[in-house]
């Protein structure tokens, strides 16, 4: 039983960095229906952000860690990121956005290879290790269940940025702006809402959320290198997918059940099943509820 | 016109070999195996387009039926053949026979697999179907990691090399001739109504979930062909059936034109030279190959020929006469 709830800990710290992942795919594939390929190498460029940063600000040589510091790298990478998305918006999905949805796909994918590949030529292609921007210690939760500080911030990062995130669309007029583009986007426009702006600022709001979590990432698995963002970035879609896909507690969700049933596929299966655990739940929710645990099922005009 | 057939089946097998023959012996080793795989991605890119480009179901996964076919046949040639065929089937006729045969237990096997995906996943539609059919590529590859037999994570050592250029060309012109002759048949037809109204065809009578899983069937078919000769020509690995390698079929697929099957051809070749082309750049030639890819999308979002086939001038003629599909 200690060894469930040990690995049930690792994986809620671990599923809060796919759902902050699958936040960002799930807003844009509301308001724009584009499964955005990219998005994990946002989040890739995020923790190479964050990792520069914490090296300019010299911690661990000039300065001492402290929560503060990793307040300011953390709020850094982030405008970092919601520029890089506010520019692949402006100059690769925005020109191709009458154009088909596959063409858009594709699109996307080619943003995905640029940013791999820039990321291999600019940062190099060995990996990095991620700064301690905070101390590290252990906490014993229960008997003979251990979690870090680390594990601890990522949660607490993600309850905040998502809580955030939820009063935002909620309550804000941006936010009932970005869920009428969602909802039906030339009535949107006809009604006068700013739909171009709404979209940036859904990329910007999105990136910046992949930004934290590669921040996190970093902060959890100190090792870093350009080609991390592939993987999660797809495995965040699926935990969108199952959640349903545009919706934002439905990221949320399934984020989480995908990062604890992959670790308690780790420590009772086998680590070199992990990968595919993700695909199987999937398959099973999708073959049973097509639209996702939260996802609406749309009638098919005919 | 059987006659016709075979005397242009004789032909077509005369003109790979002597390409072949030629090719060994005038090309230097290295345009040779950029010949030889790319002439496997044609296979993968035709195979893609039917389900794709011609019925107008979004597949991207491809890579994990090349990955059966590749370990299938693999897997048959090591331990199968030294069995059945005994020791000496190294060389000559009798290894040609072996290899044709694992090609075809690799499609097979593959046509299975694809038969056991699609009817489950050809429910789904648009990007439901995708990111299932992602899903399960990338659950076969794990599987085969997980299987000690044919190597796991060491990747399967000990395969022979039978591929060659003539094989590959062979394997191209035969997909292409299947998939073309079966698009203007009275089937194809029928995939071509699912993509272009699934709501519609359906209400017509044409039985499109059958269809669907069909055409899905004969895709997987041809990727395990590809995979077969994959797997006998270069080392065999899982990383090379990562889902990049579905999605670098899916763009040579579009870029070529969905539904044109010249279109297919072309996108391979030139996604597959591409690469190469550009490694006087070495470094960033992965960053111009990716802004290539934006640029072209942007500029000409239907692919390089669209629906349209590229054809001989002296067959014009004929093809003109195809009733064209309405836009």
């Amino acid at each position: 039983m200690q060894e469930f709830f040990q690995q049930l800990a690792n994986g809620v710290a671990w599923g809060s960095i796919y759902a902050l992942i699958a936040l960002g795919y799930t807003m844009v594939y509301g308001t724009l229906r584009l499964i955005n390929f990219a998005h994990g190498d946002v989040y890739m460029v995020g923790a190479f952000a964050a990792y520069f940063l914490a090296r300019a600000l010299g911690v661990g040589t000039v300065t001492e860690a402290s929560p503060l510091l990793a307040a300011v790298v953390l709020l850094g990478s982030m405008a970092i990121c919601a520029l890089l998305g506010i520019l692949i918006e402006l100059l690769a999905y925005r020109p191709v956005r009458r154009s088909s949805r596959l063409t858009a796909l594709i699109t996307a994918i080619g943003v995905s290879l640029f940013l791999e590949n820039f990321g291999i030529r600019v940062f190099g292609a060995d990996p990095k290790f991620f700064p301690q921007v905070i101390a590290p210690r252990t906490i014993t939760l229960a008997e003979g269940v251990l979690v870090t500080n680390h594990q601890i911030t990522v949660v607490v990062v993600s309850i905040v940025l998502m809580v955030a995130l939820t009063l935002f669309i909620k309550r804000t007029r941006t936010g009932k702006a970005m869920r009428a583009v969602a909802f039906h986007r030339d009535a949107a426009s006809l009604m006068g809402i700013p739909v171009d702006r709404i979209i940036t600022i859904t990329f910007a709001i999105g990136s910046a959320l992949a930004a934290a979590a590669g921040f996190l990432v970093g902060l959890t698995n100190p090792k870093i290198e350009p080609l991390m963002g592939i993987m999660p970035g797809i495995k965040a879609f699926v935990a969108a997918v199952l959640g349903g896909i545009g919706s934002v507690p439905g990221a949320m969700i399934g984020g989480l059940l995908m990062g604890i049933s992959e670790y308690l596929v780790v420590g009772y299966i086998s680590s070199t099943y992990r990968d595919a655990i993700a695909f199987v739940i999937l398959i099973a929710v999708l073959l049973i509820r097509p639209a996702g645990l939260l996802g609406r099922n749309v009638a098919e005009k005919v | 016109m059987l006659w016709r057939r075979v005397a242009g089946g004789v032909i077509a097998i005369a003109i790979v070999w002597a390409v072949e023959w030629a090719a060994s012996s005038v090309l230097n080793p290295y345009i040779y195996r950029v010949l030889v795989l790319c002439s496997i991605n044609v296979i993968l890119a035709l195979s893609l387009n039917l389900v794709n480009g011609i019925t107008g179901q979004f597949s991207i996964g491809h890579a994990g039926f090349m990955a059966v076919g590749a370990y299938a046949s693999a897997a048959y040639t090591v331990y199968a053949v030294p069995v059945w065929f005994g020791a000496s089937a190294g060389a000559g006729w009798l290894a040609a026979g072996a290899f044709l045969i694992a090609i075809l237990v690799g499609g097979l096997v593959s046509a299975l697999a694809g038969f056991l995906v699609g009817l489950p996943s050809m429910r789904l539609r648009g990007d439901y179907l995708a990111i299932v059919t992602l899903g399960f590529g990338e659950i076969i590859r794990v599987i085969i990691l997980n299987i000690d037999a044919v190597g796991g994570a060491r990747g399967f050592a000990g395969v022979p090399t039978r591929t060659n250029l003539a094989w590959v060309l062979g394997g191209a012109w035969l997909t292409f001739a299947v998939i073309r002759n079966l698009m203007k048949s009275y089937h194809g037809r029928a995939l071509l109504a699912i993509r272009e109204d699934e709501i519609a065809a359906e209400a017509l009578g044409v039985p499109t979930t059958r269809y669907k899983v069909t055409a899905f069937v004969i895709g997987a078919f041809f990727a395990g062909v590809a995979g077969a000769l994959f797997s006998h020509y270069t080392y065999l690995h899982t990383n090379s059936f990562t889902f990049m390698k579905s999605i670098e079929v899916v763009i040579m697929v579009v870029l070529g034109g969905m539904g044109s099957l010249t279109g297919s051809i072309l996108g391979a070749t030139l996604l597959t030279a591409l690469p190469e082309l550009l490694r006087f750049a070495s470094s960033e030639r992965l960053i111009i190959y990716s802004l290539l890819l934006i640029a072209l999308m942007i500029a000409r979002p239907q692919g390089i020929l669209g629906q349209r086939e590229l054809t001989l001038p002296f067959r014009r003629r004929r093809s003109e006469s195809r009733p064209t599909l309405a836009a």
